[in-house]
């Protein structure tokens, strides 16, 4: 399962693609103390997510992603990577 | 149960699994084996389907089992000892794999013995992780296992099953079919091995294959079936218990055959029979079973049908119950109570009640209900003595007065219903959160619910037989939160779209129309008679003519209650067509500007004043000036407009639908004109010589240009139409501030109905290739397909009238499929989202705390105090600017 097929990183740059950002630990421990909750009340991304792969996520990392919104303008989520 | 120390425990999951026969026969106090019920003198049969040992269920029995009275007693199960083992009708599937995937001989899965091994290790490790995929997983090895011909490990060889649901299987063997008996089954389930059971996806402990035949089968306690007793005496058993006497009948006549080694075909027949009743015993309706019922009639329900379906115990008496404290009846209106207030019938508020616990402050008001008694409004239903701890029915007590005296603070009374208690008010479908709201009672004669007719909106009620629910909230706490967050004035703006949900319609619009239209001048007399409406006190404006007599116009009437400092502009319903202007210069008086609560031109209609309009007045008085402001305004001024409407007088007559012989000539010009291009469009298709839209076939595309050329037919015959009406023709009036109807019925009254679609397409189904027996075969002319040129003034011809209800049933149809499909959607969509919340953090999650959204909405707005949805009203911000800065 560890063989995992390259994923062409250009993908990041696709206009339809949000911005993705692996947070370190110090920054994903912020975002959940701010929320006061645990890593698996996020909600989750899989690890086989494309770019998950580009940005070479673990599990238990949390992604951030800025999405622009209709209502909000930007919008922040974070997602933590699970195995499956 | 309130007296007795109770322990509380969370209940962490539910494990459902097969009853073992070990445990019926342990849990059984009483084997029933007599099909009667009672002996003739009426004592419960012994050994009957009503033994004592069922449980106490008399008063003042005593329970032969446990010793209790009937309340103590919690009722013990019996048991049929069947002749012979009958196979549990649901579980057929199950069996069937079983009997596929395992050896004949041996029990064992037909699979060799290390691959069994290795396939177990693989679904231990699967069903740790992935539960799903294991069941798929075990599938697949019963599959497998079913294909195989020969057992690997006893070397028997093995046959097809052949099973016939619900439980009737054969073996395909080469001499032929063979009925396997549900003994059979079970001494092939029996011989079954615990792993090889839990390879299979099943799990041994709690459910052992072969306890899937039954061999005993447990009869529920009497309070699981209780009998009722008539007032004639007769007693009418329930249906479980007559499936049970017709299983002890069957048994027992099995048993005979046995005991008297009768002949196989008859021994087969009662064992069949019995299997039938034992399976409709448990659910009547399964397919190919011979269903139980009353004497030929009436289907038996039996364990199955109490629980399923809508009546059943889940969606009836557990997702749904009945509740106490509650009254239902028709509504009907009455503009003269406040939008807050709710008409309760006299008679509702005689029987149902409002605890009031006695203070020093309200012991006097308390003893006069009590002296009233039950049945004298307001008086009262109960008192609870809390000293004596007694509860008293003043249905029952005779002497008020002294009940009265001996009342003590701290006592309770159930009162009746006064004005001003706080009540909800539902009317079905509850679809959104404005469908129960709170409202303040008000008793009156009569048999109906009234309502004000600007609460019709939000519960989408009308007057022709609606009927709505009314519920009191027992406690101070719930009557409190009702009241704040429920209350009528405080659901004015909707969070379905930023934008009020209450206000008027129709009659409203029409009214607020006359009253403020440049034309309406009002003598001191009318005046004062439409101010009387609004329960106006102060003084009258100056009047807006002195000369030859003091006249008022609308218009200041109106701003007498506009509240001081509120601005606006903006276009009326009105502006639009003939009567358009974008700012201030406006001649047809279609622009509204309202500057510190004075309306100094333009007209009220449903711009202004209209339901689900977002930005119009009231939104904006709603927003600006609170809730309390706006349900005043809507209490005394939406009065005002019907007053309006009683001193003018409002109706329509055919005369308003008629047009002058000019415009009649001028439509049947234009009708030839648009017949002559209509033919010109189908000459050019039958030449091939027609314009293709497209994307569409040539077919299609004569179809869409007729279409549009019919279309700007009805659309320019009804213009001119419209046109050649004067402005106080009502049914222009009511189209055109949007109290009723558009341009286009005003057409099809007047002028003609237009071309009628069924399918969207013009109507071509009948005969072939022609629509009625009157049309030439091919005809594609307009009025061969669907166009129909007559109108409902002067009446349409009988092809005309056929095709407009054929595209009239075609809409009830479209409307009918259409609110049952999205009903359903709705239900599934609500009980998917129900649990969510937005949390105090702004973040909105579910019940197990997990984030949905970081924030709700992404922008965290709740979109009840938007405009339309926007955040931000930039365009009021300005116009607010500017007004002031005039």
């Amino acid at each position: 399962m560890s063989s995992r097929s390259h994923v062409d990183s250009r993908l990041m740059e696709h206009y339809l693609v949000p911005k993705h950002r692996l947070l370190s630990l110090e920054e994903g421990v912020k975002v959940l103390k701010s929320l006061s909750i645990k890593p698996w009340q996020l909600p989750r991304i899989s690890i086989n997510d494309p770019i998950v792969r580009i940005l070479n996520g673990k599990p238990g990392d949390i992604i951030e992603i800025e999405r622009d919104s209709p209502t909000a303008g930007k919008y922040k989520v974070y997602r933590v990577v699970v195995s499956y | 149960m309130s007296s007795r120390s109770m322990e509380k425990y969370v209940i962490d999951k539910i494990h459902f699994r097969l009853i073992s026969p070990l445990e019926i026969r342990k849990m059984a106090k009483i084997t029933v084996v007599r099909p009667e019920i009672y002996e003739a003198d009426g004592s419960p049969v012994s050994g009957g389907l009503r033994d004592p040992h069922f449980g106490a269920i008399e008063p003042g029995e005593r329970c032969p089992v446990c010793g209790n009275t009937r309340e103590e007693c919690p009722g013990h199960f019996g048991k049929i000892d069947l002749s012979r083992p009958v196979i549990l009708p649901h579980l057929g599937e199950k069996i069937n794999l079983l009997l596929q995937s395992t050896c004949r001989n041996c029990g064992r899965i037909l699979l060799p013995e290390d691959r069994i091994a290795y396939l177990t290790a693989i679904y231990k490790k699967l069903k740790e992780k992935w539960p799903l995929l294991a069941q798929n997983f075990s599938e697949e090895i019963a599959k497998q296992s079913s294909s195989i011909t020969e057992c690997p490990h006893c070397g028997a060889k093995q046959y097809k099953i052949k099973f016939i649901k619900p439980f009737t299987f054969y073996e395909v063997r080469p001499e032929g079919e063979i009925r396997l008996t549900p003994s059979e089954i079970r001494e092939r389930l029996e011989a079954l091995r615990d792993e090889d059971i839990f390879l299979l996806g099943m799990d041994p402990k709690s459910a052992r294959p072969e306890w899937s035949v039954l061999t005993v089968l447990p009869v529920p306690p009497l309070a699981v079936r209780p009998s009722i007793t008539m007032e004639n005496g007769l007693r009418a058993e329930d249906d479980l218990t007559h499936a049970l006497v017709e299983i002890v009948r069957q048994n027992e006549r099995l048993k005979n055959f046995l005991s008297s080694n009768a002949p196989e075909s008859m021994v087969e027949e009662a064992w069949q029979t019995l299997q039938n009743v034992v399976a409709a015993y448990i659910d009547n309706e399964l397919p190919n079973i011979y269903q139980l019922s009353h004497r030929g009639r009436k289907q038996l329900k039996t364990l199955a049908q109490r629980l399923k379906g809508k009546e059943g115990r889940l969606r009836g008496n557990l997702s749904g119950k009945r509740v106490n404290f509650s009254a239902r009846t028709v509504i009907s209106p009455d503009p003269y109570i406040s939008i807050n207030e709710v008409g309760v019938p006299i008679d509702i508020a005689k029987i149902l009640t409002v605890s009031m616990v006695v203070t020093s402050y309200n012991i006097d008001e308390a003893r006069e209900y009590i002296l009233n008694g039950p049945y004298k409004w307001p008086g009262a239903m109960f008192v609870y003595k809390r000293r004596q701890n007694m509860k008293i029915d003043l249905r029952y007590h005779r002497n008020y007065r002294q009940l009265a005296e001996s009342l003590e603070i701290g006592d309770i009374v159930e009162r009746h219903l006064i004005d001003g208690d706080i009540v909800l008010f539902n009317r079905q479908p509850s679809l959104h959160r404005m469908s129960i709201m709170a409202h303040k009672v008000k008793v009156m004669p009569g048999k109906t619910f009234r309502l004000n007719l600007l609460d019709c909106p939000p519960y989408n009620a009308d007057f022709d037989g609606d009927e709505m629910n009314l519920h009191v909230p027992r406690l101070e706490e719930a009557r409190a939160e009702a009241e704040s967050l429920m209350l009528v004035e405080n659901q004015i703006l909707s969070p379905r779209y930023g934008g009020p949900i209450i206000g008027g319609r129709q009659d409203y619009i029409s009214g607020s129309y006359l009253l403020t239209v440049k034309t309406s001048l009002f003598r001191k007399e009318e005046v004062s008679y439409i101010l009387a409406a609004a329960n106006y006190s102060g003084k009258l404006p100056e009047p807006a003519i002195i000369k030859p007599e003091p006249l008022w116009t609308g218009k200041q009437l109106i701003s007498l209650f506009l509240p001081k400092g509120f601005k606006f502009e903006g276009r009326a319903k009105i502006n639009a067509g003939e009567l358009r202007c974008d700012d201030l210069n406006c001649f047809y008086d279609s622009y509204i500007v309202v500057s510190d609560g004075k309306l100094l031109m333009g007209v009220f209609d449903k711009n202004a004043i209209g339901a689900e309009q977002p930005g119009n007045i009231l939104h904006y008085i709603v927003l600006e000036f609170g809730s309390k402001k706006a349900r005043e305004f809507l209490d005394n001024v939406f009065r005002m407009f019907i007053r309006m409407l009683e001193v003018k007088g409002f109706s329509i007559s055919l005369a308003e639908i008629e047009i002058p012989q000019e415009a009649k000539d001028k439509v049947a010009e234009m009708v030839h004109k648009a017949k002559e291009d209509v033919q010109k469009i189908i000459d050019d298709f039958r030449q091939g010589r027609l314009e293709l839209v497209p994307g569409r076939t040539a077919e299609e595309s004569l179809e869409l240009k007729i279409i549009q050329r019919l279309q700007k037919l009805r659309d320019e015959t009804g213009r001119l139409a419209i046109g050649y009406m004067d402005v106080f023709n009502n049914a222009f009036i009511m189209a055109r501030t949007g109290a009723r109807g558009s341009d286009v019925n005003i057409t099809q009254m007047a002028v003609m109905l237009g071309q009628q679609i069924v399918r969207g397409k013009r109507i071509s189904r009948g005969f072939r290739k022609h629509t009625l027996s009157q049309f030439k075969s091919g005809d594609l002319s307009p009025e061969a397909r669907g166009f129909v040129i007559g109108n409902f003034r002067d009446g349409l011809k009988p092809y005309e009238l056929f095709f407009h209800a054929s595209g009239g049933r075609e809409g009830l149809v479209d409307t009918a499929v259409k609110t049952s499909q999205s009903g359903y959607m709705q239900r599934r969509l609500i009980n998917a989202l129900q649990d969510l919340y937005v949390s105090y953090d702004g973040t909105v999650r579910d019940s197990a705390d997990n984030v949905i959204q970081f924030r709700f909405g992404e922008d965290g707005v709740d979109p009840t105090l938007t405009y339309h949805g926007k955040s931000v009203d930039i365009d009021r911000i300005i116009s607010k600017v500017k007004v002031t800065s005039k």
